[in-house]
């Protein structure tokens, strides 16, 4: 950009309502599911079936946060991967130790 | 874009020239390296969540349930106490509000992005504001959930500890907890909610900062000379990445 002496010329753009009405749905949606894991977290026992629901509720909201927020869902196909596949390691990391973790101890 | 003028050529896109990721040197680094602090929460997730279950869990019903230093704590047991409502039990409703609060904050966040693409000087400022007031609420609200942990409940907790010199055991009584003694639980869970809140309070404190960073550059006109608001929106994928990240803690240290 050249160098003038005067602050540039900007043109503002109008608000572009489709878009912010879907990010406030976005967090409406957020909001909601945090409500459904309140409501089961005083209704249902605690056990592996609880835990389970907990589990895919998180996994959806985070889809929502990276997807939409972080707009993760509309860059390019390479760039994508490149963030998601890498998360396998995480998984890798929490099956090895609960694995791991489930072995007895020759001690005992 | 990028991607359309390598059609024209038959050199692959990785050959030079062009960005194969559609998105600057600085915003990819800002991705990996929001990776990498995602392989350091789940470390710290994962391993409380192995020191858990090697604890005894609470055996009988919610009701019944009494503070010990034997058996892993129930969540919303230890979490139940709300600013000025003293004595009342209000399970988890405290840390609820905290995770609105920086629901809200993010989606500030993406409005302020919006606002940057439009070159919308005044909607960023705006934005910005109310995104680093929710930050800043946010870390209140964990300064005043930290005290009342650390202060502790009013009925002490006792705990049964071997005298090596006079061989029997004493009784002794625990309010609070720090990482010496823990009320609530086993040590190890003091610890755990010391660290795991604290990196993310941390995180939350550095966001703020980026965050009144790029404000005053808003307000300065430099994105404005500069042509774009790109650093809002490397911001922003932190300060969502620090959401993210309060929703694996919410689920995994609150509620399961």
């Amino acid at each position: 950009m050249a160098h003038h002496g005067h602050e540039p010329q900007v043109t503002v753009l109008p608000p572009d309502k489709a878009k912010i009405k879907k990010l406030w749905t976005v967090a409406a949606i957020l909001g909601a599911i945090t409500g459904v894991e309140f409501i089961i977290a005083f209704t249902m026992p605690h056990g592996a079936a609880k835990t389970f629901i907990f589990v895919i509720l998180t996994i959806v909201k985070a889809g929502y946060i990276v997807g939409e927020f972080m707009h993760l869902r509309y860059e390019v196909k390479v760039l994508f991967w490149a963030v998601l596949i890498p998360i396998l390691f995480i998984v890798w990391m929490l099956v090895a130790f609960v694995y791991e973790g489930m072995k007895m101890p020759v001690f005992m | 874009m990028a991607h359309a003028a390598t059609a024209v050529s038959e050199k692959s896109v990785w050959d030079g020239g062009t960005s194969p990721m559609g998105a600057s040197y600085g915003k990819l680094m800002m991705w990996f390296f929001l990776l990498s602090d995602a392989f350091t929460f789940s470390g710290l997730l994962i391993t409380y969540g192995l020191v858990r279950a090697s604890h005894p869990a609470f055996e009988g019903l919610p009701g019944d349930f009494e503070f010990s230093t034997i058996h892993w704590p129930i969540p919303e047991k230890v979490f139940e106490a709300v600013p000025f409502l003293h004595g009342i039990s209000l399970p988890l409703v405290f840390v609820g509000i905290m995770t609105f609060i920086l629901i809200m904050s993010s989606v500030t966040m993406v409005l302020a992005v919006e606002a940057g693409h439009r070159m919308d000087r005044k909607a960023v400022e705006k934005w910005m504001l109310w995104t680093i007031l929710g930050g800043l609420t946010f870390l209140g609200c964990q300064a005043w959930e930290w005290t009342h942990f650390i202060v502790g409940t009013d009925t002490a907790t006792v705990k049964e500890v071997f005298n090596v010199e006079t061989g029997v055991w004493d009784q002794i009584k625990i309010t609070g907890a720090n990482l010496h003694v823990n009320q609530y639980g086993p040590q190890d869970f003091a610890d755990f909610f010391f660290f795991i809140t604290g990196f993310h309070g941390f995180h939350v404190f550095s966001g703020v900062m980026f965050n009144f960073l790029i404000y005053y550059n808003t307000v300065t006109g430099v994105y404005e000379r500069r042509g774009h608001y790109e650093m809002i929106e490397k911001v922003g994928l932190y300060w969502h990445f620090v959401d993210l990240v309060w929703v694996f803690v919410f689920t995994f240290f609150y509620l399961v």
